[in-house]
C-alpha cells in the first residue's frame, strides 16, 4: 500500500485589500508599453498586451514565466505605468467623503483626539461583534465634515464639491488626482484607522492609481475566427486604449504641450481607466465596440445573474450527469429510476481494484465499452487514464492490478441523484437506485411526481452519478426517496398516490364481494402476497368471492389501527363514524380494512393518512413498500373495471337542461331588477360602499348563486357512477366545479376579481348598449363548455383565461425572488449540539429550535395524542 | 394505589419536556389515576419518544425553513385583494402580503386593525357606534357640500344636519377645528343653520382654489389615517374593523380593549409593544397569509424566519437591506446582490473572509460546514 492520500488543503480565510503600487509592480512580470498584440507572423509582441510572460493561450507555445503550456499556466499579471495618476471609479464615493473629512492643509482627520478615540473604540467593538462598520464610519464622515477649522493646524476648511463622473472642485478649482493623492498620502495611519480602513492592507492613496495592473492573457483570451482573423477580448481592447492614450500623454508632456491639451489627455486617460473598471458608470458614456455594442469590462464580468459570482462561482457545471425526458412506470419502486441503456453505457462509476473485486473488474474491462455492464476507462496507478476500446480491452484486462481504478458502466442498484428544476425544496433532488431499461426516457414511479412537481407532458430531468463511496453512502442514507416521504414543510407525506392510484383504489375498495380468485390473484400479483384471506362470500354455486377491502388489507402492515373520514365524506352535522351510511368512514383494525373507501384522504400525496401513519410507525422502508404495493395494486384495480371519460359523460337530460335555462333566466331577471333599482336610485348602499360598488357586488352574488345552483342541478343528474364524479369525489383529479362548467354553466368571467369592464368607452364590446350593466354584457357565460360558447362569451372567456396566464407568469418571477432571498438569509443557520440555532458568527437565533426542539417531520410526537397513546399503552385505560 | 396530584406535580416538575406535553401528561395522569410505577414508565417512554422527535444536531434548519416558506409561494395567488372576514374591508393577501411581511415594510399596502372593545361597549351597539365615530377620521366631505362662491371670494360649507348628529359634531366645533388647522377667516353663518363660510386672507383666486383643495385634508374628528370603521358582531360582542392603522392612538381611546386589539402593521406593533410582540406578529401574519391560501406550513419554519428577522432587537428585512446585507462574509454578500460594491468596500476595509458560511465555501470549492460537512472524524 502506498501512502494515504493527503487530506485536501482547506482554505482557512481570504483577506481583501487594495493593491499598492509597489505590490502591483512586485507581482507584475513585465511592464506593458506597446499597444499592439501580435506581429505579422501572429507571434505575440514582447512587452505588448499578449506578451508570453503573461501566460499562454495558444497551443504549442510555452509560458516564459512558468514554462507551462496553454491550459496549465494560470497566467501572470503585468502592469502599465500611468503617466499621471487617475482615480479608481469604484472609490469615488469614499474619496469624496475622505476629502471632505480631512484637512486640506495638514491632511489630518478633522476630529479631536477624544472623538477619534471613541470612534476607534466603537469600530473595534463592532469588529469584535462581527457587525459591519458602515454606520460608524458614516458617522465619522458626518462629524468630521461639520468641523470648519482644523483642530491641528487651524486651517479653514473649504467645501469640496463632487461632479460626476470624477471631478472634485474645491473653491472653484479642480483638484487633480495628483493633488488628491498627495493629500491622502499625508493622512497619518492612526487617522486612517478611524476612517474604517486598515492601513496595512489599504491606504487611502491607493484609491488613486499610478500603476495599472494588467490582467493575464488567460483572463482575456483572444479567439481565432474561422477566417483566421483574431478577435480580441473586450478587456484587451480597453487596455489598448489605455496604453495608446498613456503614450500620447507622455509624448505631449515631454514635448511641453500647452496645459489645455495636457488636461484633455488626462481626462481621456481617466475615461479609459474608468471604463476599464466599469462600463456602466452613470454620467460616463459607455465605451463601445466597433459594432456599437458596449464593452463588457471588469464590473460587468462580475455583476448579475450570469456574472462571475452568481453564474460561475456559486453555480458550477458538473460532469457525470445526464438529462432526458421522463415517463411513468408504475412497476418500478419509488426508490428506483429507470435509466435508458444509452445513458448507462456512457456514465461510469470508478472502482478501485482490490484483491476482492479484481476478477469482477477484469470481466468488465474484458467486455469493453460496447457491451452493457462494461468499463469505459481504466486509470493506472500513475494517474494516466486509458480508454477501453475494442482493440485494447484484452490487453488492459490482462494488465489490471491492485491500485488501478476501473471506471465501470452504470448498473442496476447504483445510487444516483435525480433532479428536476426548479429545485424549490430539498425533495427536488433525491437519490434513486438505477434500473437500466430499454428505450430513451428516464422512468419513474408516478407516486414520486409530487415532490419533483413533475408530469409527463415532456418534462426533462437530470441525473447525476455519484463518484465517491462517501457520497453514495450519504445519498442513500439521507437523500433516498423513502427518506423523503415526509415533507419537512408540513410533516406529512409529500409522496403518495395521484390520479389513477386514487381512482383505482377507490373503485376497488368500494365494490362489494365480486372478486373471483383469478382476479384477486391478478390484483395482488406484484405484491409479495402468498395467501389469500378467507373469502368474504360464496356464490350460489359455491365459488369463493373476495371484496376490494380484503384485497387492500393484504398490503397493510399488521397491527395498524386507524379511523378517519374519507374524502367522499359528506360532512354531516354529526358524524356517525362507524355507522356512516355512505361507507365514507374508514376503519382499519389490526391491519385489516373493515369499512370505508380508500381515496385521497387515505393514500393521496399531501393528505394520505394511512401512508402518514405507516411511515411514522413502521419506518421509511415499510412506507416505501406500502407505496410500491398500493401503486401496483391501484393500477391493476383501475384496469379491472376501467375508467374512461368522454363527451357523452357530460350529457344531462333535457328536463334538467330546461331547469338550468330557467334558473339562469330567472337570475338574469333578478339582475335586471337590481339594475332598475339602481337606476332609480332605490338601491340601498352597503355600509362603506358606493352605489356602484354595491350594485356590482350584488350582481356578482346573484350570478354566482345561479351558477352554483345550475351546478347542483347538473351534479344531481350526473350521479355517482359518472367517471368524472368518481374522480372529483375521490380527489383523484378535477373538481365538481370543473364538471359543472362542462355540463351546466361556465359562469362569470372575472378580471381582478371584478366583472369585465374594460373595452370600449361605456361598454365591453360593440355588441352591447353603452352603460348596459346586464349579466351578458359583462362576461357572464351562460353556456356550458359542452354546449359551446357564443362569440361574445368566447371572447370574455379568453379575457378571463388570459388573466390567469399573466398571473402565473408574474408569480413565478416574484416567488422565485422571494425564495432566493429567504434561502440567502437563512442558509447559514444550523442546529448546534446544544439544540440552539446559530449562524456563522455564532449569533444565537433561537435558543431551542422551534421553541421545543422538535423536528417538523416528527412533530406528531409532541401532540397531545402521542401522550394519550403512551398513557393508554402503559395503563390500559382510555384517557380521552 | 393512585398517587396524589402533588406527587404527580413533583414528579413532572423537573422533566425537560416542552410545556404542552407536560400539561397533557398532567391531565392524563390525573384522569387515568396512575400509580407511581405506571407514571414512571409513562415518563420514561415519553422522554424516549421526545428524544426521538428532536431535530438532529447539524441539521441545516435554515435552508429547510426557507424552502418550506418559499416553495408554497409558487402555488399562491397573485390576487392582491380579497375579503378578510369582513366583506367591507379589502386586505392584501397571498404572495404580495407574504413578500410585504418578509420585506419588513414600514407601511403595509392595506393597514387594518381589529379593535376589541371593553365589556360594556362590546355589548352595546350604540356605544360601539359612538366609539367608531370617535376613531374614524371625519373629513369635511363626509358632512357637507362645499360650494366655491367666486363672486364673494368665499367658500361656503353647507353641513348636513343628519350626519352631524350621527357623528355628534356641531357647526361651531367644526369651525373651531378649521380655524385651528388653517389660517383663514371662519364664520359660522347666522341666518342659515349649519353653514360655515370661509374667506381666504388674501382675496385671490389662487388662494381660494388652494383653500377649496386643502379643506378636504383636514381631519375634523377621529384619528388621522383611519379611513373607515366597520362594526361587526362577532359572536356575542361587537368588534370594530378599521381600514388604516394607528395603533398608538387607538389604544388611548377609552373603551378599547388594549389586550385584544390587533393591527396588521408589524412596524407599529414593534414601536408600541417591542420586539417580542413584533416577532409574534410576524409569525401570526405569515401563518395567516399561508393558511388563508390553504397551504399548511409548520409553525417552526415561520418562527425561524421571524426570529432571524428580530434577533438583533429590531425588525430587519430579509434581503439586501437587512439580513443578507449584514452577513459577516464578503463573498456571501457579493454573491447575493450589488456584487461590486461589496468587493470594493471589503478591499478598502481590509476585510477577512473566514469562510464559515455556505456560499463562501461553494465559491472557493470546499465542502460546506453544515450537516454532514460539520462532522469530523479524527483518527489517531
Amino acid at each position: 500500500m502506498k501512502e494515504l492520500p493527503s487530506i485536501p488543503k482547506r482554505i482557512g480565510a481570504i483577506k481583501f485589500g487594495l493593491l499598492s503600487p509597489r505590490e502591483v509592480r512586485k507581482m507584475s512580470v513585465t511592464s506593458i508599453v506597446t499597444a499592439d498584440t501580435y506581429d505579422d507572423d501572429g507571434y505575440p509582441i514582447d512587452m505588448g498586451l499578449m506578451d508570453l510572460r503573461l501566460g499562454v493561450i495558444d497551443p504549442g507555445l510555452k509560458c516564459k514565466t512558468c514554462g507551462s503550456r496553454a491550459g496549465e499556466c494560470p497566467g501572470h499579471f503585468g502592469h502599465i505605468e500611468l503617466v499621471a495618476p487617475v482615480i479608481h471609479v469604484g472609490f469615488n464615493k469614499t474619496i469624496r467623503k475622505t476629502l471632505r473629512s480631512i484637512c486640506h492643509n495638514c491632511s489630518r482627520l478633522l476630529l479631536t483626539a477624544d472623538q477619534k478615540n471613541t470612534f476607534l473604540l466603537q469600530l473595534n467593538s463592532a469588529k469584535e461583534m462581527g457587525h459591519l462598520p458602515d454606520d460608524i464610519v458614516n458617522e465619522v464622515f458626518k462629524e468630521a465634515r461639520k468641523t470648519k477649522i482644523c483642530p491641528y493646524c487651524s486651517a479653514e476648511q473649504k467645501e469640496v464639491k463632487f461632479e460626476k463622473p470624477s471631478d472634485y472642485i474645491e473653491d472653484g478649482h479642480k483638484l487633480t488626482p495628483t493633488e488628491i493623492r498627495d493629500r491622502f498620502e499625508n493622512i497619518p495611519d492612526d487617522d486612517v484607522k478611524v476612517l474604517g480602513m486598515d492601513p496595512t492592507s489599504a491606504r487611502p492613496e491607493w484609491m488613486v492609481l499610478t500603476v495599472l495592473p494588467v490582467p493575464p492573457v488567460t483572463v482575456r483570451p483572444s479567439i481565432t475566427l474561422e477566417s483566421g482573423q483574431r478577435s480580441e477580448d473586450d478587456l484587451t481592447h480597453k487596455l489598448v486604449d489605455i496604453i495608446r492614450i498613456n503614450q500620447r500623454f507622455q509624448e505631449n508632456r515631454d514635448a511641453g504641450a500647452p496645459q489645455l491639451i495636457i488636461e484633455d489627455l488626462w481626462e481621456l486617460l481617466q475615461y479609459h481607466v474608468t471604463t476599464f473598471f466599469d462600463n456602466e458608470v452613470s454620467g460616463v458614456p459607455p465605451a463601445r465596440h466597433r459594432s456599437g455594442r458596449p464593452l463588457k469590462t471588469l464590473t460587468q464580468r462580475l455583476k448579475g445573474k450570469e456574472g462571475r459570482f452568481r453564474g460561475s462561482l456559486s453555480g458550477k457545471r458538473v460532469n457525470f450527469s445526464a438529462r432526458t425526458v421522463v415517463s411513468p412506470e408504475p412497476n418500478l419502486s419509488i426508490n428506483e429510476v429507470g435509466v435508458p441503456f444509452e445513458i448507462a453505457h456512457q456514465m461510469t462509476i470508478p472502482e478501485k481494484v482490490t484483491s476482492r473485486n479484481i476478477e469482477l473488474l477484469r470481466m468488465y474491462v474484458l467486455r469493453g465499452s460496447e457491451v452493457h455492464p462494461g468499463a469505459n476507462y481504466v486509470i493506472r496507478e500513475d494517474g494516466r487514464r486509458v480508454r477501453v476500446s475494442e482493440t485494447n480491452k484484452e490487453e488492459l484486462a490482462e494488465k489490471i492490478q491492485l491500485g488501478w481504478t476501473v471506471e465501470r458502466q452504470l448498473m442496476d442498484g447504483d445510487i444516483v441523484l435525480f433532479n428536476r428544476q426548479p429545485s424549490l425544496h430539498k425533495m427536488s433532488i433525491m437519490a434513486h437506485k438505477v434500473k437500466v431499461l430499454p428505450y430513451k426516457t428516464f422512468r419513474l414511479n408516478p407516486a414520486v411526481c409530487p415532490p419533483y412537481n413533475a408530469d409527463f407532458d415532456g418534462d426533462e430531468m437530470n441525473m447525476h452519478v455519484l463518484q465517491t463511496e462517501e457520497s453514495r453512502a450519504e445519498a442513500s442514507i439521507l437523500m433516498q426517496v423513502q427518506e423523503n416521504i415526509l415533507s419537512p414543510r408540513f410533516g406529512g407525506p409529500i409522496i403518495g398516490g395521484i390520479h389513477d392510484h386514487i381512482s383505482g383504489l377507490f373503485l376497488l375498495t368500494r365494490n362489494e364481494n365480486d372478486i373471483t380468485k383469478n382476479a384477486a390473484l391478478e390484483l395482488l400479483r406484484k405484491s409479495d402476497i402468498r395467501d389469500l384471506p378467507e373469502p368474504a362470500a360464496y356464490t350460489e354455486s359455491g365459488e369463493p368471492r373476495w371484496n376490494g377491502k380484503q384485497i387492500f388489507s393484504q398490503i397493510l402492515p399488521e397491527g395498524l389501527f386507524l379511523e378517519f373520514p374519507a374524502q367522499v365524506c359528506f360532512k354531516c352535522d354529526t358524524c356517525k363514524k362507524k355507522d356512516c351510511e355512505y361507507d365514507a368512514y374508514v376503519v382499519i383494525d389490526n391491519g385489516e380494512m373493515i369499512q370505508g373507501t380508500i381515496d385521497e384522504q387515505a393514500i393521496g400525496a399531501f393528505k394520505g393518512k394511512i401512508l402518514d401513519k405507516i411511515v411514522k410507525e413502521y419506518g421509511t422502508e415499510a412506507g416505501a413498500k406500502f407505496v410500491d404495493d398500493f401503486t401496483r395494486l391501484a393500477i391493476r384495480g383501475v384496469m379491472k373495471t376501467g375508467l374512461s371519460f368522454g363527451i357523452s359523460d357530460e350529457d344531462i337530460p333535457s328536463t334538467a337542461k330546461m331547469q338550468i335555462i330557467n334558473l339562469l333566466n330567472e337570475a338574469e331577471g333578478n339582475v335586471q331588477r337590481l339594475i332598475e333599482a339602481y337606476e332609480a336610485k332605490e338601491l340601498e348602499a352597503l355600509p362603506g360602499r358606493t352605489m356602484d360598488e354595491t350594485i356590482e357586488m350584488k350582481i356578482m352574488q346573484e350570478l354566482g348563486k345561479a351558477r352554483d345552483q345550475a351546478g347542483n342541478i347538473a351534479g344531481r343528474q350526473l350521479g355517482l357512477e359518472n367517471s368524472a364524479v368518481i374522480m372529483a369525489k375521490s380527489g383523484a383529479r378535477g373538481s365538481m366545479l370543473n364538471l359543472t362548467q362542462m355540463a351546466a354553466c361556465v359562469g362569470q368571467q372575472a378580471v381582478r376579481g371584478e366583472r369585465i369592464r374594460r373595452g370600449y368607452s361605456g361598454r365591453t364590446l360593440p355588441h352591447f348598449d353603452k352603460g348596459d350593466l346586464g349579466a351578458d354584457a359583462h362576461g357572464f357565460v351562460k353556456a356550458s363548455y359542452k354546449s359551446g360558447l357564443n362569440p361574445t362569451e368566447y371572447f370574455f372567456h379568453a379575457i378571463g383565461g388570459r388573466e390567469g396566464l399573466v398571473d402565473t407568469a408574474v408569480r413565478t418571477s416574484q416567488s422565485g425572488y422571494l425564495q432566493r432571498r429567504l434561502v440567502n438569509a437563512l442558509q447559514d443557520l444550523e442546529v448546534q449540539y446544544d439544540g440552539s440555532v446559530r449562524e456563522t458568527r455564532g449569533v444565537i437565533v433561537q435558543f431551542k429550535y422551534g421553541e421545543d426542539g422538535i423536528d417538523s417531520t416528527k412533530s406528531d410526537y409532541s401532540k397531545p395524542e402521542a401522550v394519550h397513546r403512551i398513557v393508554r399503552m402503559v395503563t390500559g385505560r382510555e384517557v380521552n | 394505589m393512585s398517587i396524589s396530584e402533588a406527587t404527580i406535580d413533583s414528579m413532572i416538575a423537573q422533566l425537560d419536556l416542552p410545556k404542552n406535553i407536560l400539561k397533557t401528561l398532567r391531565e392524563d395522569a390525573l384522569k387515568a389515576n396512575v400509580t407511581k410505577k405506571e407514571l414512571e414508565e409513562i415518563i420514561e417512554r415519553l422522554e424516549e419518544s421526545y428524544r426521538y422527535a428532536l431535530v438532529e444536531p447539524c441539521e441545516a434548519v435554515g435552508v429547510v425553513s426557507a424552502q418550506s416558506i418559499g416553495e408554497p409561494g409558487t402555488q399562491m395567488t397573485m390576487r392582491t385583494f380579497h375579503y378578510a372576514g369582513v366583506a367591507e374591508i379589502n386586505v392584501t393577501l397571498g404572495l404580495p402580503r407574504l413578500i410585504e411581511i418578509v420585506d419588513a415594510r414600514k407601511l403595509p399596502s392595506t393597514p387594518m386593525m381589529t379593535i376589541a372593545l371593553e365589556p360594556d361597549y362590546a355589548t352595546d351597539r350604540d356605544k360601539a357606534r359612538v366609539l367608531a365615530w370617535e376613531i374614524e377620521a371625519t373629513h369635511i366631505d363626509n358632512l357637507a357640500d362645499i360650494t366655491t362662491d367666486l363672486a364673494n371670494m368665499q367658500l361656503i360649507i353647507d353641513l348636513n344636519e343628519k350626519t352631524l348628529q350621527q357623528r355628534s359634531l356641531t357647526a361651531d366645533e367644526i369651525a373651531d377645528k378649521i380655524r385651528e388647522k388653517m389660517d383663514v377667516v371662519v364664520t359660522v353663518s347666522g341666518n342659515i343653520a349649519n353653514q360655515i363660510i370661509l374667506t381666504p386672507n388674501a382675496p385671490s383666486y389662487r388662494e381660494l382654489l388652494q383653500l377649496a383643495k386643502n379643506i378636504h385634508g383636514i381631519t375634523l374628528k377621529g384619528i388621522e389615517g383611519i379611513k373607515r370603521v366597520v362594526i361587526r358582531k362577532d359572536g356575542e360582542e361587537y368588534t370594530l374593523y378599521t381600514e388604516g392603522s394607528q395603533l398608538k392612538e387607538v389604544l388611548q381611546i377609552e373603551g378599547v380593549d388594549v389586550t385584544r386589539t390587533y393591527t396588521n402593521n408589524i412596524e407599529e406593533i414593534y414601536s408600541v409593544f417591542g420586539i417580542e410582540a413584533a416577532r409574534n406578529a410576524i409569525i401570526t401574519e405569515a401563518n395567516n397569509t399561508l393558511g388563508e391560501q390553504g397551504l399548511t406550513v409548520d409553525i417552526r419554519h415561520i418562527m425561524l424566519v421571524a426570529d432571524i428577522m428580530c434577533c438583533d432587537g429590531e425588525v430587519k428585512q430579509i434581503g439586501r437591506h437587512g439580513i443578507s446585507g449584514e452577513k459577516a462574509s464578503v463573498f456571501a454578500r457579493a454573491a447575493f446582490e450589488v456584487t461590486v460594491n461589496h468587493l470594493l468596500d471589503a478591499g478598502m476595509r481590509g476585510d477577512l473572509d473566514e469562510l464559515n458560511g455556505v456560499t463562501e465555501n461553494i465559491i472557493v470549492g470546499q465542502p460546506i460546514k453544515l450537516g454532514t460537512g460539520d462532522v469530523h472524524l479524527i483518527s489517531r
